[in-house]
């Protein structure tokens, strides 16, 4: 690493936390975000000269509170600037912030930030670039690319979410225990999408969507650190790991799907898993299951098993069903269709599918599972007719072409 | 003499490198470790894994206290550890007890998985 990439990356880390403190400061977003820039350019200036300071955040976030004090006092007066030594010295610096800002102040002011962000007057497709923008501070470029659009549509579509969240509705007093939870359990929500909009995407685009789920386990990472005893954090860090784990295993060379059961499991990542597994056993301790944890506990099931045959499916089935008490849905059904057909056989899978086809009947992956199971049990002609409807429903060439190949060997047969 | 030389890094930092940045860090301390290895005089080394995958065991009642998260208290200080292979982390954990039971009193453990361990030589 050269000589201002730390910086950089010390900046890049820094900055939930400054943002989220000079946010509360300031109570203005674009202040914010203002004066945070200001106080990085000056540390661009200041540590490479003198070398990082010892609080790099400390540091910001005073530096930051201070130009942005300049700026307004400037706009209102006039006056001169302070000198610049009274600005970047940095035993001034830490000390005066040591002293005012707690810990736990810290941990509401990063909460806040990313929960403004999940405001529920915004879509799903400003949230998610809302947060990218102001948590993360990956660059408009780098979110338009993401999401593949152009730069100007994801300016404006950022611009847009930030004018809605407007500063009045910010909640700034420091929240009471239940609406901590909400607010946590809604950031949390908003990071598993993060994740899902980055992974559940084909070969092609899979390459310019991963930073998505790289700084989703980042920001789950960074809850844990706020909120190290919740059991549900930990799952769904665990959750995002054991699923990044095997993106590199995911696409053939052509970019077609390849099967979970099919995948070259030396690909997969093991030190994510590792983390993932000591993460999900930290969890189950608490003995507080939610939904996050029975699905990292699925994806720690897989990551398990040497070979596709050792899985232990019976547990799959298991976590499904527990999984289905607590957040009933027609799709966690269909998934636990697929651990019940490996346990007790396709008959069985597809009585418990087939009072589904209502709910799911514009779900790709419900007649793709009808498909392979009505096959399994050689009632071909239905298995045919569910695969085409399978088609015409696929979101991605890759998944239609994965049902393509099905229909191939039918025709064979 | 043996000397154990502890990293002590900013985690968000280094959480926040890139696989690229890691995988450079990573070749040239290789190298580092290369030279020590060769002259035989490198011992076990080890990554560990996140502090968010900590957990500590608080010792000074009779069942020590479990607490998420690494070991934070500034007063004490790190003055040794053990490498233990343990299939879980309540297997970790009952090991951990079985150390502060052996030296009751004050004190922590705190239990963090190995991402990456290599054994090294054995001295003389």
């Amino acid at each position: 690493m050269n000589d201002t990439n730390w910086i950089d990356a010390a900046l890049v880390a820094a900055r939930p936390q400054a943002v989220g403190a000079l946010l509360r400061y300031f109570r203005n977003l674009d202040t914010a975000e203002e004066a945070f820039q200001e106080a990085c350019l000056r540390a661009l200036k200041s540590w490479g000269k003198n070398g990082p300071p010892r609080d790099p955040t400390a540091w910001l976030i005073f530096v930051g509170r201070n130009s942005a004090i300049d700026v307004v006092r400037r706009q209102v007066k006039q006056q001169p600037l302070p000198p610049e030594e009274l600005l970047s010295d940095l035993e001034d610096a830490e000390t005066a912030i040591v002293e005012k800002i707690d810990g736990s102040d810290y941990r509401d002011d990063i909460l806040r930030l990313l929960f403004i962000c999940c405001h529920p007057d915004l879509p799903a497709t400003q949230q998610i670039p809302l947060a990218l923008r102001i948590v993360s501070g990956l660059s408009v470029r780098q979110i338009a690319r993401a999401f593949l659009v152009g730069e100007s549509a994801m300016e404006q579509r950022i611009t847009r979410a930030k004018s809605r969240i407007g500063a009045g509705e910010i909640p700034f007093e420091t929240p009471g225990p239940v609406e901590r939870a909400e607010r946590l359990a809604a950031v949390a929500a908003m990071v598993y999408l993060i994740f899902n909009e980055g992974y559940s995407t084909g070969s092609t685009e899979a390459q310019a969507r991963s930073p998505l789920c790289d700084e989703a386990i980042r920001l789950s990472r960074l809850l844990l650190r706020i909120f190290p005893t919740q059991p549900e954090i930990m799952g769904l860090t665990a959750l995002l790991l054991l699923q990044s784990a095997r993106s590199g295993a995911r696409f053939d060379t052509d970019g077609s799907v390849i099967l979970l059961e099919n995948q070259d499991r030396d690909l997969w990542n093991r030190s994510m898993i590792n983390e993932g597994l000591a993460l999900i056993d930290k969890a189950m301790r608490h003995r507080a299951p939610g939904p996050y944890q029975i699905q990292a506990a699925i994806a720690a099931l897989h990551a398990r098993a040497n070979r596709a045959e050792d899985t232990d499916w019976a547990e799959i089935d298991l976590l499904y069903a527990a999984l289905e008490r607590l957040t009933p849905s027609p799709v966690i059904t269909l998934n636990r269709a697929v651990a019940v057909a490996k346990v007790r056989g396709p008959a069985e899978a597809l009585a418990l599918i087939e009072p589904l086809e209502d709910r799911l009947s514009g779900y790709f992956h419900f007649f793709g599972v009808k498909g392979g199971l009505l096959m399994k049990i050689g009632r071909t002609s239905e298995a045919r007719e569910a695969f085409n409807r399978a088609i015409s429903l696929a979101n991605t060439a890759a998944e239609a072409a994965h049902i393509r190949m099905h229909l191939d060997r039918l025709a064979q047969d | 003499m043996l000397y154990a030389i502890l990293c002590y890094n900013p985690e968000d930092v280094v959480s926040s490198w890139t696989k690229e940045e890691d995988d450079a860090v990573m070749a040239r301390l290789a190298v580092v470790q290369e030279k020590l290895t060769k002259q035989g005089r490198l011992g076990p080394v080890a990554r560990l894994l996140p502090t968010t995958a900590a957990t500590t065991l608080r010792k000074g009642r009779e069942d020590p206290v479990v607490i998420d998260g690494p070991f934070a208290e500034t007063k004490e200080q790190l003055l040794g550890f053990y490498i233990v292979d343990c299939k879980s982390l309540d297997e970790a954990l009952e090991t951990a007890r079985d150390l502060a039971r052996a030296n009751p009193g004050t004190g922590s453990y705190e239990i963090r998985p190995v991402g990456i361990f290599r054994p090294g030589s054995s001295f003389p």
